[in-house]
C-alpha cells in the first residue's frame, strides 16, 4: 500500500499561511511561593508543546489529533496569538505573529472557532451584535451596511436573517455553532483555527457543521488549522495531519498517506482503538496504559511505557523526526527498521 | 420470559406551561445475558429510559403509564425502600463520569465493601477479600494496596474500572451503563469496553448500554434500539440496524458518521434538528426531516412494525412483508 504513495513535500508553497518553527510552550504549574518554600520544592513546569514545527499552505487544512493533555489546544491558542510561545517562531503570511497581530489589517485575517458553543457566545448579546462586533471593530462596514453584512453572513451559515434578533439561548447546539462560524467569518478572515468545533455536537448535527465548513473552505478559499480528538472527523477534513503525543508531533504528513499506512506505534494504537462500524461485534485491539502525567513525562521517547517496540534506546534517547516517503515520523524502531 | 420488559413506558414532566411527554410509549425487552444498545441524539430520551427503570427519575419527572417488569415482577410501582434493594443487587449502574459516581471522601475499598455487605451480607474480612478480588478482576494493578486509596488518586480510566467493579460486585443480573466511555480518551475507551464485554459475558450479566456512539454499540451489542424524540424508531439485531437500516432516521444517522475507510466529499446530513418536547409534530415525529415523507406520516403516528429483520416505526413498511 505504502509504495503507491508519491513522496509529497511537507513544506509546500513558498508563502504558507501559517508557519511554526521549533515552537515550545511551558506552563508554570508550581505551587504558591509560600507553600513551595515551606516544602522546599523547586518550581514545576509543564511542557505543553515541545519543539513543534509545521506549516499550512494556503487554502488547505492541517489537522492535529491526539488524546487529552497532548497539547493540541495550546497549539491552537499559540497559532492565533492568544499566547506567546516560550521559544520558537510563528509566522503568519511570512510575518512574525506578534507583528501581524499588531496590524489590524493582518489580524482580521485570522479567527477562531471554539469547542463549546454554549460558553463562547455572550448570553446577553443578540446574535446580530455578536456577529457584528468584529465588523465594527475592524471598521469593515458602517451604518446600515453592517446589518446587511450580518444578514448575509447568517444566510451563508444556514441561518435566517431574522435569527439575528434572537439571543443565543434560543438556539440549539448546532445552530449556536453556526453563529460561532458566522462570527468567525465576519472579519473576512483567510485563516481559521478550529478547536474541536464539533465535539460538543450530536453526529447528525456534526455532519451539518462539517459539510458547512468544507463548503465555506471551497467558496472562500479558507485555510484551517483543525484540532480534534476524533480520527474519523480528521480523516474527513484534512489535507495534512499531525499526530501529537505529550506535546510533540510523533507523525506528520499527508492525511491520506498516514491513514493508508500509519507508521508510528501511537498512530497505529489510535487507529486500532477505534470501533469498526463495518464489522459489528469485532473487538478492538486494546492497548494498555493511559497518557502519562505531562508534568513528569517519561524519559527518552515519551511513548515508550505503552509501546510494544520499546527497547533501551527508546527509554534513554528522544527520537528526532525522520522523513519516510513524505511522512515525518519520530520513532527509533522505525528508524532502525524494527517496526514491521 | 425476558429478564427485563418495558412496555408502553410513558414519562412526563409537568411544567407551568403544560405537561411535557419525554418518553412516549417506549417498549423493549432484554433477555438474560443479552447486550441491548440504546442509541440516539441528546434529548432522545435514552438516559431517561435508564433512569425510569431504576426508579431514579429526577422530580418532577414521573412515570405516567406503562409497566416495567424485572423477571416478570413489576418494579415501576414499588415503594422506594423495596426499589433500593433492587438497585445494586439486581440492577447495577454505571454512569458517564466516574468522578461524580464515586464518593471522594471514602476510599474505593470502603465503597466496594459497603456495597458488597449491603447486598450480600458478608463479614468484614470476607467483603474486603471480595473487594480486592474485584479490583484485580477489573485490572487495577496492585489491588491489595490500591484498595485503600481515594478516588482522586486514580486516573480517569482506572476510576471507571472501579465504577465497573462497584456496579458488578453484588452480581446483578442487569447492568445499566449510561455513556460509560464518553468521558474517556479513545485508547482508554477501548480498554473499558473490552473489560465490560468480558466481565458481563463471564458473569452472564445482561447490559443495557446507553450511548450516542454508534461505534461503541456496533462492537458491543447484540441488539440495538434507536431512539428519536422519546420513542423507539427502530429496534433489531445490531448488524441489521447498522448494515440495512429500515427507518430513514437510522439511515441518516449512519450516513452522517464520518468513516475511516473511505473519504467522501460530503457527509450525508439530516437537515434540521430533533424537535423540542413542547413542539413534537403530529404523526411521525421525524416527518419534517424525513426525505421519504408522505401524507400518512404527517397525520398518523406509526407504531413499531416488522421491517425485514428489524422492527421500525415507519409507514414505509406498512403492509409490506419484507422491504430491505
Amino acid at each position: 500500500m505504502s509504495e503507491a504513495l508519491a513522496p509529497a513535500a511537507i513544506v509546500v508553497t513558498t508563502a504558507p499561511m501559517l508557519e511554526l518553527a521549533g515552537v515550545t510552550h511551558v506552563f508554570d504549574v508550581s505551587r504558591p511561593w509560600l507553600q513551595r518554600t515551606l516544602a522546599r520544592e523547586p518550581r514545576r513546569t509543564l511542557r505543553a508543546v515541545d519543539d513543534l514545527s509545521f506549516s499550512i499552505p494556503r487554502g488547505t487544512t492541517l489537522s492535529l489529533v491526539g488524546e487529552s493533555g497532548c497539547g493540541k489546544s495550546t497549539v491552537a491558542r499559540l497559532s492565533v496569538g492568544l499566547m506567546e510561545p516560550a521559544r520558537g517562531t510563528i509566522r503568519f503570511e511570512g510575518e512574525p505573529l506578534s507583528t501581524a497581530r499588531a496590524q489590524p489589517a493582518l489580524r482580521r485575517r485570522m479567527n477562531m472557532i471554539f469547542q463549546d458553543p454554549y460558553a463562547s457566545l455572550n448570553p446577553r448579546w443578540r446574535v446580530r451584535d455578536i456577529v457584528a462586533e468584529p465588523i465594527r471593530t475592524f471598521g469593515l462596514a458602517h451604518g446600515s451596511a453592517v446589518q446587511e453584512r450580518v444578514d448575509a453572513l447568517l444566510t451563508q451559515v444556514g441561518l435566517a436573517p431574522q435569527d439575528g434578533e434572537k439571543f443565543p439561548h434560543a438556539f440549539s447546539g448546532g445552530q449556536r455553532q453556526r453563529v460561532s462560524i458566522a462570527r468567525a467569518l465576519s472579519s473576512a478572515p483567510e485563516f481559521l483555527v478550529c478547536d474541536e468545533p464539533t465535539s460538543a455536537l450530536d453526529v447528525s448535527v456534526q455532519a451539518q457543521i462539517l459539510n458547512l465548513m468544507k463548503d465555506l473552505q471551497q467558496r472562500l478559499g479558507l485555510t484551517y488549522l483543525f484540532i480534534s480528538h476524533n480520527l474519523a472527523v480528521v480523516r474527513h477534513m484534512s489535507d495534512q495531519l499531525g499526530v501529537m503525543y505529550l506535546g510533540r508531533i510523533v507523525e506528520m504528513g499527508p492525511a491520506d498517506a498516514i491513514f493508508a499506512a500509519p507508521r508510528h506505534p501511537y498512530t497505529r494504537l489510535l487507529l486500532d482503538a477505534l470501533p469498526d462500524l463495518a464489522h459489528p461485534g469485532r473487538s478492538r485491539t486494546s492497548v494498555g496504559g493511559e497518557v502519562p502525567n505531562p508534568i513528569r513525562p517519561p524519559s527518552g521517547c515519551t511513548f515508550h511505557p505503552r509501546c510494544k517496540l520499546a527497547n533501551a534506546r527508546c527509554r534513554a534517547e528522544r527520537p528526532e523526526q525522520i522523513a519516510a516517503e513524505g511522512v515525518l515520523v519520530a520513532c527509533h524502531a522505525i528508524e532502525e527498521g524494527r517496526a514491521s | 420470559m425476558p429478564l427485563l420488559e418495558v412496555r408502553d413506558l410513558v414519562v412526563e414532566f409537568p411544567t407551568r406551561r403544560g405537561v411535557l411527554r419525554a418518553l412516549d410509549h417506549v417498549s423493549f425487552a432484554i433477555e438474560a445475558g443479552e447486550v441491548l444498545g440504546v442509541v440516539g441524539e441528546s434529548g432522545a430520551g435514552k438516559s431517561l429510559t435508564g433512569a425510569a427503570i431504576i426508579g431514579l427519575l429526577d422530580p418532577p419527572g414521573r412515570i405516567a403509564g406503562g409497566e416495567i417488569r424485572l423477571q416478570g415482577e413489576r418494579i415501576d410501582k414499588l415503594p422506594p425502600e423495596k426499589l433500593r434493594r433492587i438497585r445494586g443487587r439486581r440492577i447495577g449502574t454505571i454512569f458517564q463520569d466516574p468522578l461524580t459516581t464515586l464518593n471522594p471522601l471514602y476510599t474505593v475499598g470502603r465503597q466496594l465493601v459497603e456495597t458488597i455487605q449491603t447486598h450480600l451480607g458478608l463479614s468484614d474480612a470476607a467483603a474486603r477479600k471480595r473487594a480486592i478480588a474485584w479490583l484485580e478482576e477489573v485490572g487495577i494493578p496492585g489491588a491489595s494496596q490500591r484498595i485503600d486509596a481515594y478516588p482522586h488518586a486514580f486516573s480517569g480510566g482506572m476510576r471507571q474500572r472501579v465504577v465497573i467493579a462497584l456496579a458488578l460486585c453484588a452480581e446483578p443480573m442487569l447492568v445499566i451503563a449510561d455513556e460509560p466511555t464518553t468521558a474517556l480518551d479513545v485508547s482508554v475507551q477501548a480498554q473499558i469496553i473490552s473489560l465490560l464485554k468480558r466481565l458481563t459475558r463471564d458473569h452472564g450479566t445482561a447490559v443495557m448500554l446507553v450511548t450516542h456512539d454508534m461505534g461503541v454499540i456496533a462492537e458491543t451489542s447484540d441488539r440495538v434500539a434507536v431512539m428519536y424524540a422519546g420513542r423507539v424508531a427502530e429496534i433489531g439485531p445490531v448488524a441489521a440496524v447498522i448494515g440495512t437500516p429500515a427507518h430513514p432516521y437510522t439511515e441518516g444517522l449512519m450516513g452522517s458518521i464520518p468513516s475511516l475507510e473511505q473519504r467522501v466529499a460530503r457527509l450525508r446530513q439530516i437537515d434540521g434538528a430533533m424537535p423540542r418536547l413542547d413542539a413534537i409534530p403530529a404523526g411521525c415525529a421525524f416527518n419534517p426531516r424525513c426525505p421519504r415523507v408522505f401524507d400518512r406520516c404527517r397525520s398518523e403516528r406509526p407504531e413499531l412494525m416488522a421491517a425485514g429483520t428489524t422492527q421500525a416505526a415507519c409507514w414505509l413498511h406498512a403492509g409490506v412483508a419484507t422491504n430491505v
